[in-house]
């Protein structure tokens, strides 16, 4: 019933011809570009990576093989687990969530301050400086970075210069450049989130509270995090989400001992070309950040309705 | 009445740049009083709060409550409560919790923080309604709510930001009369910024009328009403008729005005004036509408005006009379309706009179534009 109020009232302001085509767009987009590439993944990640003559054929059924291969490796017998994958996704996981949460940090009081200088030419200014880097494609960026924490890199460099270090430090085997890499990735869609639910408050919300004796702290825990929160969350799910399965970072900030999740995914698509086995573990990965962001989500009492504000 | 805490303004100044917002305040507030500042949008009541408040630190002057010079001292620190023109309780709050909010933030326990909303509610007949959310409430409610908010914290002070301003017309006058109930019950000093003159008038026990950052008169509502002490505040506070012209002669307390239009006309020079008008200066007369009376007056007398009707309305309670004045301004005149037949007197050419005693003279200045 509403549906339909929406649709007759879509084309009554578009207009059937042009309703029509935006409507088949979306639903192009939707179905060919969202939809069926994952439903053939799902599809793919139950099979055997048979021959091209062997598909179709009575070998070729569907199959957990992909998923167990995950659990426990070559193992038939299932007597021991995968460790190294089964390690490199838990890693993955946490230290995703580590950069989430060092995203939030640092994201909440910048959104804080340029949220609450409403509208100065500075802030402005400011907003555009922030933004100009991610014009860059993200793996030029991924590079420039490497080259800032290289060993003879611009950071080694300055710390020797001001002698703060005798040797060059390795950032890039010690996983700092991946960290601060992928930390910097996505950084502004954590930021822009928050930014426009801390702008949106009223000014004298925090005023009052101030007024009524709350300290700054007793103000960000009861007023302005409150009011921030579905922009946190929704920051906070999407760099999350990205960072799991980010590749470009990794590949080229990670030392030669770290391993990303999407890194084995890659390498099952492209060296091993076994495209089943490469499907499940990105199933595996995109179930997994799912439910911990609707996890979270419950723990937080945020509802899907907030996030998309 | 005097048992509440003084707030002192001396020597106030406060500029935003070059900008002068507040321009030599001197005000004296008894503790206990419901003060008024009224002045029109954009005079500078708010920024006189907030410099109270401790939001805004003066450029020039003193803030003193209670005797205490109040510079370096946070609002969070000083005895005094805000409720802001938009009110601005927390919406993701429930309704007693936004009430005991300054009991919170000092960690009083949430059982005590509990029973002093809900006594606080009964006092703002708001029972039972401590577990709802600020948007379930209506406008009167939430405004209620936000003078209980205030209350909690014991403030010395209260200072409230034309708070009735949202309302409609039959809730402002509601409130007026519970704010000034509350007011007495509570026993503390009340500062109350409006640029409604019926509402200044009827709760304040004393009333400061500001125009363009400057403080033209401080005085009782009465006082300001019956002697407005410069033309903006005989303008700006109730309805009245103005006549400009050039003194012609002084009698001790009166004046006489050649004007235009109407001829000479006696009027009785307002207090601050005496003795400081002399013959020649440039002068304004100022009657109120409820001041004017049909009929003629003894033509020594100097107190006739003679004009032709424009136009009539019937208000209600009264009837209003428009007359041909000055530079096309028309002389409004007010007679009771006390079931007397509609006077039909549209085109007519009248005759009024008034009691000298009831028309001001000044030194002419600027008028509250309308
Ligand atoms: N932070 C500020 N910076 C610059 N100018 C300001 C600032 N705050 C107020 N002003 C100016 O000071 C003057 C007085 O403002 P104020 O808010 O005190 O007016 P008001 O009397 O409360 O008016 P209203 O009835 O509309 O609320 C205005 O001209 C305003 O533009
Ligand atoms: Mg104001």
């Amino acid at each position: 019933m509403k549906k339909k109020m929406i649709f007759s009232e879509f084309f009554r302001n578009n207009g059937l011809g042009m309703g029509s085509l935006l409507i088949a767009l979306v639903g192009f987009w939707l179905i060919f570009l969202i939809v069926l590439p994952q439903l053939s993944m799902l599809d793919y990640s139950f099979r055997f990576n048979l021959p091209p003559a062997e598909q179709g054929g009575p070998k070729d059924f569907y199959t957990l093989s992909n998923y167990e291969h995950l659990l426990y490796g070559s193992d038939q017998t299932h007597q021991t687990y995968n460790s190294v994958d089964l390690m490199v996704f838990v890693r993955t996981i946490i230290a995703a969530m580590l950069v989430t949460l060092f995203n939030i940090v640092l994201c909440y009081p910048l959104a804080y301050f340029l949220g609450q200088s409403k509208g100065s030419g500075f802030v402005r200014l400011l907003v555009v400086l922030l933004i100009i880097p991610y014009w860059i494609n993200e793996i030029l960026r991924a590079f420039a970075l490497r080259i800032i924490f290289g060993e003879s890199g611009l950071l080694n460099e300055a710390l020797m210069f001001m002698h703060l270090i005798r040797e060059p430090i390795d950032f890039i085997r010690q996983d700092i450049a991946l960290y601060a890499g992928l930390g910097y990735a996505y950084i502004l869609l954590m930021l822009f989130p928050m930014y426009n639910v801390i702008e949106s408050l009223d000014r004298n919300q925090i005023e009052a509270a101030r007024d009524m004796g709350a300290s700054w702290i007793q103000i960000h825990r009861r007023i302005v995090i409150p009011h921030a929160k579905p922009g946190i969350v929704s920051g906070a799910t999407m760099v999350f989400m990205l960072t799991a399965g980010a590749l470009a970072a990794p590949q080229i900030l990670g030392g030669p001992s770290s391993l990303w999740f999407t890194q084995l995914v890659y390498q099952w698509f492209n060296d091993s070309l076994n495209w089943q086995q490469g499907a499940a573990y990105a199933i595996v990965l995109l179930a997994s950040t799912i439910v911990i962001v609707l996890t979270v989500m419950r723990i937080f009492k945020v509802n899907m309705g907030d996030i998309g504000k | 009445m005097s048992s509440g805490v003084a707030v002192d303004l001396e020597n106030l100044w406060i500029r935003f740049g070059d900008f002068v917002a507040v321009r030599d305040a001197n005000v004296a507030i008894n503790g206990g009083d419901f003060f008024s500042f009224l002045g029109p949008s954009g005079c500078g009541k708010t920024t006189i709060l907030r410099s109270v408040s401790g939001f805004l630190e003066p450029s020039e002057g003193t803030v003193r409550i209670g005797g205490r010079d109040m510079a370096g001292i946070g609002p969070n620190k000083r005895p005094t409560a805000l409720i802001f023109q938009n009110l601005a309780l927390f919406p993701l709050m429930k309704v007693w919790e936004n009430i005991s909010f300054s009991m919170e933030v000092a960690g009083v326990s949430a059982g005590e923080r509990r029973k002093r909303a809900d006594e606080l509610l009964d006092m703002i007949a708001l029972e039972g309604q401590g577990d709802k959310m600020p948007s379930e409430l209506s406008g009167g409610q939430k405004q209620r709510v936000a003078i209980a908010r205030a209350l909690c914290a014991n403030p010395d002070v209260l200072l409230l930001d034309e708070p009735l301003s949202a309302l409609d017309l039959k809730l402002r006058q509601h409130m007026r009369t519970e704010l000034r109930e509350i007011q007495q019950r509570v026993g503390i000093t009340f500062i109350y910024i409006t640029h409604d003159q019926g509402e200044a008038l009827t709760m304040s026990d004393n009333v400061a009328v500001m125009k363009g950052g400057v403080i033209d008169q401080i005085d009782t509502g009465h006082d300001i009403y019956d002697h407005p002490a410069t033309p903006f505040v005989a303008s700006f506070v109730g309805e009245t008729n103005v006549f400009r012209g050039k003194i012609s002669r002084i009698d001790g307390n009166q004046a006489l005005i050649s004007t235009n239009r109407s001829g000479d006309l006696l009027a009785r020079i307002t207090p601050t004036q005496v003795g400081k008008m002399s013959v020649g200066d440039d002068a304004m007369m100022f009657i109120r509408p409820e001041a004017l009376q049909l009929g003629e007056a003894d033509a020594s007398a100097k107190t006739t005006i003679s004009a032709g009707t424009v136009n009539e309305e019937f208000e209600g309670n009264s009837f209003s009379v428009f007359l041909e004045g000055d530079g096309g301004k028309s002389i409004k005149m007010s007679v009771p309706n006390v079931g007397q037949d509609n006077i039909s007197v549209r085109g007519k050419d009248l005759s009024l009179h008034y009691d000298a005693n009831n028309a001001i003279m000044m030194p002419a200045g600027e008028l509250a534009s309308d």
